[in-house]
């Protein structure tokens, strides 16, 4: 532990949370909101990272579990008397019931299989919201009653230390016994079987915990928001946004995601001014670091200093 | 009765131009084991670039469709060789992930193409002035010559398609590629030749598939998310790297989208098929014709 305290992975972390937390004195309300909207998307690409980085499985849909917990909180809050806490928990446990009906057939599948599931996933819960529009609000979005503050202040750090929370949890669950397991049925399932495990329980419960940060962070989101609509919680673009977080930030690091996250909402936000090409520049800067830093941010600093 | 056959006419054009889209991308699956996502991206640049021929510089309809069908394969063959070729060269991405690589890298180049379109020629929809002009009365509907033309040149390609790849050298060796590849290049075939070779017909396919579109319903960059998903569709419903799988596919997929337009509301249009779809996946998830 004491080795732990003085290893200099730990100061930064300490250093960049400090730095975080004293942000709201100096900054912006403008550049607060950007960075509220930030860490909710950090918490979608860490949990992305806990499925495909440790476990192998691409989810096409991560937005299919995060609209999921945040329609279903929305309903919830719209349609019943319950407070807005309960319907956040109700969120959240409505994408991990979601995602258990989705994975748990899903999983038998190999190959590219269980992603191309996911995806098409995305596109019926996208049908479906289209389609109900009486009670979803369709396209132009659900207008949820309550919000969490009105205060840019206290929404900066409801999603400050939420995703510190969620990122710490993903991290530990990364490194222990069961992270390890995840990582051997990712690289070799065979293998993985032989030695005794059952990589099927272990890849649900990593899609459950998956699941169930995806929607809890949908759902607070929206209340952040105070709308959910398709597309911030739902659509492809929003899948697939995240998916190039998580990979540019660096796969199988969990950190990585939050700091991809961070990084492309910035980015986004300080190319506006350039209007239309915005979104042309962020994607060819993605493919960029693709092509030539295919381990990401964080991946890339990990090795050099692992001397590989 | 009409409506009968006025479900059939247009379920076959639509279903011949979703097979036309679709062929190319099971083939490049098949022989590359690529899951090209610029697809939609490739089909409009072709259709814009008919378009911006046609309308613009002031050609003829069937010379700017030339142009627009060779942007495709310009397209198709940048496609290959800025974002394919490198990652499956790549030594720093393990083998067990490129495919993820080539998909998100693909996604990007579809957004990067897309979003180009945009702010050349705006996102607004164009369309490419009939190729035949005229109606023609099929059995009590009446239906623009142009639509059956599609359906006909459509299966023109898709013939020739067939001949070129049963019946002469290059084709047989694209036919062995996609089923030993291994054993192709110990018989002294050049894979990557193999490659070009499929590229270079895919960006055909593609580029004939947008044009007609654009003749048919006309194209937007907006269009290209769409696109690419719904030849992604027929291809998972007909099985991956499956051709006639994918033909398959392409007719259910046309016609169920097509009689759920008449029938009930053409809102609904794509949900049966995608219900369809998972229901095929859970119970045969290497799709009709697949291969496991």
């Amino acid at each position: 532990m004491s080795k732990f305290l003085r290893s200099y992975r730990f100061w930064i972390t300490v250093v960049a949370i400090a730095f975080m937390a004293i942000l709201p004195i100096k900054a912006s309300g403008y550049i607060l909101g950007v960075l509220t909207m930030a860490y909710y998307f950090g918490v979608f690409a860490m949990s992305w990272d806990l499925l495909f980085g440790y476990a192998g499985e691409v989810n096409f849909g991560p937005t299919f579990l995060i609209g999921l917990g945040a329609y279903g909180a929305g309903m919830l809050n719209s349609y019943t008397p319950l407070p807005m806490w309960l319907c956040v928990i109700a969120g959240a446990a409505i994408a991990v019931v979601g995602g258990v009906a989705l994975a748990l057939p899903a999983l038998r599948l190999r190959g590219p299989y269980f992603g191309l599931m996911t995806l098409v996933a995305v596109l019926l819960l996208l049908q479906f919201i289209v389609i109900f529009a009486g009670s979803t609000g369709g396209e132009i979005g659900l207008a949820v009653p309550d919000v969490l503050s009105i205060s840019t202040d206290a929404n900066y750090y409801y999603a400050l230390v939420f995703m510190l929370i969620s990122g710490g949890i993903l991290f530990a669950v990364s490194r222990s016994p069961l992270g390890l397991i995840l990582q051997a049925t990712g690289q070799d399932p065979i293998a993985a079987q032989a030695m005794g495990f059952n990589i099927t329980k272990h890849k649900l419960f990593a899609f459950c915990l998956s699941a169930f940060f995806s929607g809890l962070a949908g759902a607070l989101m929206i209340f952040y928001l105070g709308t959910a609509s398709v597309n911030t919680v739902v659509d492809l673009a929003v899948a697939i946004q995240i998916i190039i977080a998580a990979v540019l930030g660096g796969r199988r690091t969990i950190i990585g995601g939050a700091l991809g996250a961070i990084f492309l909402i910035v980015a986004g936000e300080l190319l506006r001014p350039i209007g239309e090409l915005s979104n042309f520049v962020v994607a060819t800067v993605a493919l960029l670091v693709l092509l030539f830093v295919p381990d990401g941010f964080l991946g890339a600093v990990l090795k050099r200093r692992a001397g590989l | 009765m009409t409506l009968v056959m006025q479900i059939l006419v247009d379920g076959f054009v639509i279903s011949s131009l979703y097979a036309l889209g679709a062929i190319g991308f099971t083939i490049i699956f098949g022989v590359s084991g690529v899951l090209n996502l610029a697809h939609g991206g490739i089909l409009v640049v072709a259709a814009m670039v008919a378009w911006y021929m046609g309308a613009n510089l002031g050609l003829g309809v069937y010379p700017a469709c030339l142009v627009g069908i060779l942007a495709g394969i310009v397209m198709a063959y940048l496609t290959y060789y800025l974002v394919v070729s490198p990652i499956e060269r790549s030594r720093r991405i393990p083998a067990e992930e490129k495919e993820i690589f080539i998909l998100t890298a693909t996604l990007l180049w579809g957004i990067m193409i897309q979003e180009m379109l945009a702010y050349i020629f705006s996102s607004n929809p164009i369309s490419v002035p009939r190729l035949v002009p005229g109606i023609t009365n099929v059995f009590g509907v009446h239906t623009p010559t142009n639509e059956l033309a599609i359906g006909v040149v459509s299966w023109l390609v898709i013939l020739g398609l067939w001949f070129f790849v049963n019946k002469t050298r290059f084709g047989k060796a694209i036919l062995a590629a996609s089923i030993n590849p291994r054993g192709v290049s110990l018989l002294g075939f050049e894979l990557s030749s193999i490659h070009r070779l499929v590229w270079g017909l895919y960006g055909l396919l593609a580029g004939l598939a947008g044009v007609l579109l654009a003749t048919f319903i006309g194209a937007s960059p907006t269009n290209v998310g769409d696109l690419t998903a719904s030849a992604f569709i027929i291809v998972i419903l007909g099985g991956l790297g499956s051709v006639p799988g994918s033909l398959l596919a392409a007719y259910i997929i046309g016609f169920i989208e097509t009689l759920t337009a008449y029938l009930s509301d053409p809102s609904y249009r794509t949900l049966p098929a995608l219900f369809m779809l998972i229901i095929v996946i859970y119970l045969r998830p290497q799709g009709l014709f697949g291969r496991r």
